[in-house]
């Protein structure tokens, strides 16, 4: 009787245990965030006031924090904050990323399936280690070439390509080096996953009907790899649009990503219901592309039914 | 002509990119050796920024608590996925499966910063109320096990959708209770999984900035935060020496593990042959 009810204090206890973990530690800090992101900014000692009033009791939603994110102008034109500046910045560096790892992982991770079945493991196991070796030193470690009197400068001036070192580190193009290379493996793995799979037969079947390589490219392998491209470049949109550290390390001063817009309002400014709110308008940028995602794929629970 | 250029392309596209890979870990390896605090110059063989790593106190201190973090991280991360892993392969329905779904994996798409941000705006609310917990290793831990769970379910839950079910409907048939079939049949096939997760929340953890940034109080660093100090700094061989040591240990393990996974799959398919071929030789005797 016990063993055949959908309640037996067994199942009971499997879906318990990780449900009210998640629901204090994802759940319950989602909804703080959110309330928070609607207060008013407090004194010194305590960082936020309370969303009601304590003699009335009366609730009011502040949404002051929000407007001052996305301010219009007087003739009703969305003012470019700082802040707007920095989501702009940050969606572009990330779309950016994410073409670059395509660009350089669609090829390879071809012909990494496309190579003979025995010396696949290894050419996988050799894309994954640096994966598993500290990103933050692999970072690091381009901090050293990049720099004025690093490796890649000195070999410059020596082959006397340039007098003078050229200014690399720090800028958009030493950040998009670490970013690229820190999210390659994130591209290549889902599409070689995809691409192993591919019916290689159908594309020399569009050979022998006459299709050149590049439009059997494009109309035959292009297409069957979707899902896969569609995969990785989510794989490092969405990451690479909160990223924190690599803008710090390598990145110039002046472009500010919105992660360290939402640290600094938090420790520095001590502003946390900005903070907040710039938090919360993250997860809405992150939703849409995600929503096609899903759109795509779908729970892989539900896929093999 | 069309076969040829593709080899050769692909040949030179696969050797460029593992350069790209390869040359940030073997510039590290190289210049902890390095005599000089130099950027691009090898001056001459050294050992001293490996003196120098075991003289840093903020590194050694660092490492050990890494360690440890990422040790019952690892270990939360694996049994929090097994459990969430088994709740959505084989419950179906059961109320609120699409807030718990959602819950579980959104930590993955999830920007670190606002999962560090968030977690530390619980910390802060519990701290104010009961005066615990301090902000230490036990929030960092808190934080690396919401990731970790997220990724060892995924691994976890692969491994269980491609289990065959009828050995576990077998073992129910001959009578085993539901904890039996679980410990005695589920558990083992899904073993490798559960070791791929454990090591995977791991290296996440040990790896970690955003969230121990976070949720870190003063005095307590992981590594990657002396690192990260360090590296807006300038640069420093003493963290290329660590690097390197960082670099072999993981080769050594990683490609140990990968031997051992082989020789497992091996023998499993050794030990379903000879088990086929007694199948055949009994029932041709019959």
């Amino acid at each position: 009787m016990f063993r055949t009810s959908p309640f037996t204090p067994g199942r009971r206890f499997v879906i318990g245990v990780p449900y009210v973990w998640l629901f204090f530690f994802f759940f319950l800090p989602f909804l703080i965030l959110l309330y928070i992101s609607f207060v008013d900014m407090g004194s010194d000692i305590s960082p936020f006031k309370p969303l009601w009033d304590s003699t009335t009791g009366v609730v009011h939603l502040k949404y002051e924090n929000y407007w001052s994110i996305v301010r219009t102008g007087e003739d009703g034109v969305l003012f470019r904050t700082l802040y707007i500046e920095a989501y702009l910045r940050s969606l572009w560096y990330a779309f950016c990323t994410a073409v670059l790892c395509l660009a350089i992982g669609y090829p390879f991770a071809y012909f990494i399936a496309r190579s003979k079945p025995s010396v696949r493991p290894a050419l996988l196991m050799m894309v994954m280690l640096p994966f598993w070796t500290s990103f933050l030193l692999r970072v690091y470690a381009w901090k050293g070439i990049l720099a004025d009197q690093g490796v890649i400068n000195q070999l410059l001036m020596a082959l006397g390509i340039t007098s003078e070192p050229i200014q690399m580190l720090y800028t958009n193009v030493s950040m998009l080096v670490g970013m690229t290379y820190v999210y390659l493996p994130f591209m290549v793995l889902p599409l070689y996953a995809n691409l192993v799979k591919m019916d290689f037969r159908l594309l020399e079947a569009a050979y022998d009907l006459g299709t050149s390589p590049f439009k059997a490219f494009w109309l035959v392998t292009v297409p069957l790899s979707k899902a896969g491209i569609v995969a990785g470049f989510m794989l490092v949109f969405i990451p690479a649009l909160g990223e924190f550290v690599i803008p710090s390390l390598l990145g110039g001063p002046e472009n500010v990503m919105i992660g360290r817009v939402v640290w600094d309002e938090m420790f520095t400014s001590n502003n946390w219901p900005r903070a907040t709110a710039l938090a919360v308008i993250m997860i809405g940028l992150i939703i849409v592309p995600l929503a096609i995602y899903y759109h795509y794929t779908g729970d892989p629970a539900d896929a093999k039914k | 002509m069309k076969q040829l250029l593709e080899k050769h392309f692909g040949k030179a596209w696969m050797v460029l990119v593992f350069a790209f890979l390869y040359t940030p870990l073997l510039f590290m390896m190289l210049f902890s050796f390095n005599s000089t605090r130099q950027d691009a110059n090898f001056t001459g063989f050294s050992l001293r920024w490996y003196d120098a790593l075991t003289r840093d106190t903020k590194i050694v201190e660092g490492f050990w608590l890494s360690l440890k973090v990422a040790a019952v991280t690892g270990v939360l991360s694996a049994v929090l996925g097994t459990f969430a892993a088994f709740v959505l392969v084989r419950y179906r329905r059961f109320l609120g499966r699409t807030i718990f779904s959602g819950m579980v994996n959104a930590p993955l798409v999830m920007p670190e910063v606002v999962i560090g941000l968030s977690l530390l705006l619980l910390m802060v609310g519990v701290q104010n109320l009961f005066g615990w917990p301090e902000r230490g290793m036990l929030t960092i831990i808190l934080g690396h096990t919401l990731l970790g769970m997220a990724y060892g379910m995924v691994v976890i839950q692969s491994r269980l959708l491609e289990m065959n079910r009828s050995i576990e409907e077998a073992a129910m048939d001959l009578g085993a209770r539901p904890m039996q079939v679980f410990f005695l049949v589920t558990l083992p096939n899904i073993a490798q999984a559960i070791l791929a997760a454990f090591l995977l929340s791991f290296t996440l953890s040990f790896d970690d900035v955003v969230i121990s940034e976070f949720l870190s109080g003063p005095g307590v660093s992981t590594l990657p935060q002396v690192i990260f100090g360090y590296a807006r700094r300038g640069i420093n061989p003493t963290i290329y020496a660590a690097a390197t040591l960082l670099i072999v240990t993981v080769t050594i393990v990683i490609v140990g593990y990968s031997i051992w996974v082989a020789r497992q799959t091996r023998k499993r398919e050794r030990e379903i042959a000879a088990a086929t071929r007694a199948e055949l030789v009994a029932l041709s005797a019959r």
